[in-house]
């Protein structure tokens, strides 16, 4: 009851000019500002305050997951659009690769005052680049964020080639990738250490395309956060 | 030569327009205004655990930065990425002043340059050093515009590290010249990926890359510097 007259309340103020929780226009551009780590198709939503495509510290949604593990944001689709989110799907078209930037405009609808990003990082077992709740400033002008990696807490981190579906072991190795992942590694990590969303430790890797540990090269798919620029720019 | 007609035509205009001028009766001398000056003070920290920097470059830009994410490097970059030296850097055409110092500066310490110009609305900062015990890694800021400070005003900034692109990170021998190996600095060539990006650490023979010549203290996080800048007239 408290959260309907909280809501009847905002809905009052949004009619009075000076209070802009109404549209706006914004683009958004994504660098990928990693050497090695290519992102999967990225999913943009602008959204309420009720509405989270993730939270950290708290347990992945199996929507979450299977983009984390598998760059599928179909089931993040869903979710957003019954939460009456404003979408933007793969403006890149497909991977995002290293030093590449993508760029999208996005119309925000009453409300949806909320940015939040998600795409997952290849090669990693469930590693993703996101960003979680940013609020859309009223006043048009261009600002910058810088977003970390973080791990669905879902997979254990093996780095060692595998499937893409949720809940199974390995990496997803798309065709763009196949030449930059190594083969036969061993695995690294066999147990999920922290089941939350958390800042990711990061790949190790090995010095071995074929063999050894890991099937991640550590001389290129390491990383050290930030792992990307947002610019953000809001129309008059 | 030709600069020397070219400056004796313009002394040859001078004095006709003088000549001109006497004609006036109403002569009054007017004195050129003084052009305001500007002074920043930058002092830049080493953050790092065992990565000396190349003497520090601070350079004021006319309009210019000195790279770009997803961009390739520039020569001037990549020298100053491989091998430490920010000379091309410095040496631009749009550089309006620039300081650079003369040793490396070592981790845990501090150092202060001051950088006097007339005032402009166009001066971009930079400041750029290698991290020298990589093989193309650096960090610092560009394109930081000088005029949007007031006097006394302040910034902190704490920079991330950059690779140029110029150079695989193979930690090999012979390809850092820092201390930690001591070889060649600027090499032929660029990498596959041809552009500055954000680094992804060094790896270090402890941690895998049996081929390093870098020690796990060479590791290195964002931030690896702290800078102050303070516009002090």
């Amino acid at each position: 009851m408290a959260n309907r007259t909280l809501r009847y309340t905002t809905l009052c103020m949004a009619t009075l000019p000076a209070f802009t929780l109404s549209a706006a226009e914004v683009e958004i551009s994504v660098e990928n500002l990693t050497r090695g780590i290519a992102f999967t198709p990225l999913f943009i939503a602008a959204h309420s305050s009720d509405t989270h495509l993730f939270v950290t510290g708290e347990a992945a949604s199996t929507e979450l997951q299977a983009m984390a593990e598998g760059g599928d944001i179909s089931g993040l689709e869903t979710v957003a659009a019954g939460a009456s989110a404003d979408m933007v799907s793969n403006p890149a078209g497909g991977l995002l690769m290293p030093a590449m930037t993508t760029s999208a405009m996005l119309t925000t609808t009453d409300g949806n005052t909320q940015l939040s990003l998600v795409a997952m990082l290849l090669p990693t077992n469930d590693g993703f680049v996101g960003l979680d709740s940013w609020t859309i400033p009223e006043t048009p002008g261009t600002y910058m964020i810088y977003l970390n990696a973080y791990d669905a807490g879902t997979e254990a981190n093996d780095e060692v080639r595998g499937s893409g579906v949720p809940g199974e072991a390995g990496m997803p190795v798309p065709p763009p990738l196949e030449a930059l992942v190594g083969t036969d590694g061993t695995g690294v990590n066999a147990t999920i250490t922290n089941a939350t969303v958390h800042i990711h430790p990061g790949n190790l890797g090995d010095d071995m395309l074929s063999g050894g540990m890991s099937d991640v090269q550590n001389t290129v798919q390491r990383w050290l956060n930030p792992v990307a620029r947002v610019v953000v720019t809001v129309s008059e | 030569m030709n600069q020397r007609i070219i400056r004796l035509s313009a002394l040859t205009v001078a004095l006709f327009t003088l000549a001109a001028c006497s004609d006036d009766d109403d002569e009054t001398v007017v004195e050129p205004p003084a052009p305001e000056m500007r002074t920043y003070e930058i002092t830049v920290t080493n953050l790092t655990a065992a990565q000396l920097f190349s003497p520090v470059a601070v350079i004021a830009s006319d309009s210019v930065t000195l790279w770009q994410t997803g961009s390739a490097a520039s020569d001037g970059l990549a020298m100053l990425a491989e091998g430490g030296d920010s000379s091309a850097l410095t040496a631009q055409d749009e550089t309006l002043v620039a300081e650079a110092g003369t040793e490396p500066l070592m981790p845990g310490s501090s150092e202060t340059f001051m950088l006097t110009m007339e005032a402009s609305d166009s001066a971009l900062l930079s400041v750029v050093t290698m991290l020298v015990n990589t093989n193309d890694g650096f960090t610092g800021i560009t394109g930081l515009d000088l005029s949007a400070l007031v006097t006394n005003d302040a910034l902190t900034m704490l920079p991330h590290v950059y690779d140029a692109g110029t150079e695989d990170n193979t930690e090999a021998a012979g390809t850092i010249p820092g201390p930690a190996d001591g070889g060649e600095g600027v090499s032929e060539g660029r990498e596959a990926l041809d552009a500055v990006t954000f680094h992804g650490g060094v790896v270090s023979a402890e941690d895998g890359l049996t081929d390093s010549v870098l020690g796990s203290e060479h590791r290195f996080d964002n931030p690896a510097m702290k800078l102050i800048i303070t516009r002090v007239e």
